[in-house]
């Protein structure tokens, strides 16, 4: 295998991204472990480059390094936010967990290890948000407002389940 | 042309899930949990996005079938946080062991 330069940004990418999912598992500040995940998205942002889709990498760092990670902090800060993240369960259960996850993993690995799929020359780095918007708009019409509605009733369910019903209460 | 092998990309995919799920199976602080099935989320989109480019006939539909997976995967976020509140008004807590109403 050559050493060039789209495989050394592949390595250091992927390096940063797992790093970020080590230190999620590790650290016991909530708030320290939201900011180490921010790393992994904007690696996996940069993976999104790699394999031409520039769209999806800004819609990536836009969704999910900047909205979601804020959503999840004030999800945090609205809560008890100064509580360390403590071990107390069982010693066993995590262990177990583990073996089940080093199992899958392993299991999915003599999948994927020795995959040889075909490479043919793409075109998909040329003006790729101009094709995105095509497909889009006209293939994939009847999904694209089905998300709207999908986001419509995601804003008025949460905003249901989250406000205060306290005064409502007091007036009965 | 890339000279990074598909099976790269989807090893790569296959840690950051594996992370996710132990992080989710193990964390106790419920918006640990969320995010980490946010980083699960995404590691399946590096799949299809993989999917997109490599292959017999690749085209631009596995970007966006991503796209519309990051799209549900930001609805999800906001009613789950919306829960996880309204759950920390009546229980004053967000330690997933104590959240067992339904359990008995």
């Amino acid at each position: 295998m050559t050493f060039s330069g789209e495989f050394l940004a592949f390595m250091g990418l992927a390096l940063v991204a797992i790093i970020g999912g080590v230190l999620l598992l590790n650290l016991t500040k909530v708030v320290h472990m939201v900011v180490a995940l921010i790393f992994t998205f904007v690696a996996i942002a940069g993976i999104y480059v790699l394999l031409s889709a520039e769209f999806i990498a800004a819609v990536q760092i836009l969704i999910y390094s900047g909205a979601i990670t804020i959503i999840m902090l004030f999800g945090i800060m609205l809560t008890k936010h100064d509580d360390e993240s403590e071990p107390k369960t069982g010693k066993w259960r995590k262990i177990l967990v583990f073996l089940g996850i080093v199992g899958f993993a392993f299991a999915v690995y003599i999948g994927i290890y020795n995959f040889n799929i075909e490479q043919v020359p793409t075109t998909l780095h040329e003006n790729n948000t101009m094709q995105i918007g095509k497909e889009l708009y006209s293939k994939y019409i009847i999904p694209f407002e089905l998300t709207s509605v999908l986001l419509l009733v995601a804003l008025v369910g949460s905003i249901i389940l989250a406000k205060n019903e306290k005064k409502e209460a007091d007036s009965e | 042309m890339s000279s990074v092998p598909a099976s790269a990309f989807l090893a790569l995919a296959l840690i950051l899930f594996c992370i996710g799920l132990y992080g989710a199976l193990t964390k106790r602080n419920t918006v640990i949990v969320l995010i980490s099935i946010e980083l699960m989320l995404n590691a399946v989109n590096i799949n299809l996005v993989t999917f997109s480019k490599y292959g017999m006939t690749p085209s631009i539909t596995g970007q966006i079938f991503a796209l519309f997976a990051i799209c549900v995967a930001a609805a999800e976020a906001s009613v789950g946080l919306a829960i996880l509140i309204a759950l920390y008004r009546t229980k004053k807590t967000v330690n997933i062991d104590e959240m067992n109403t339904m359990k008995n």
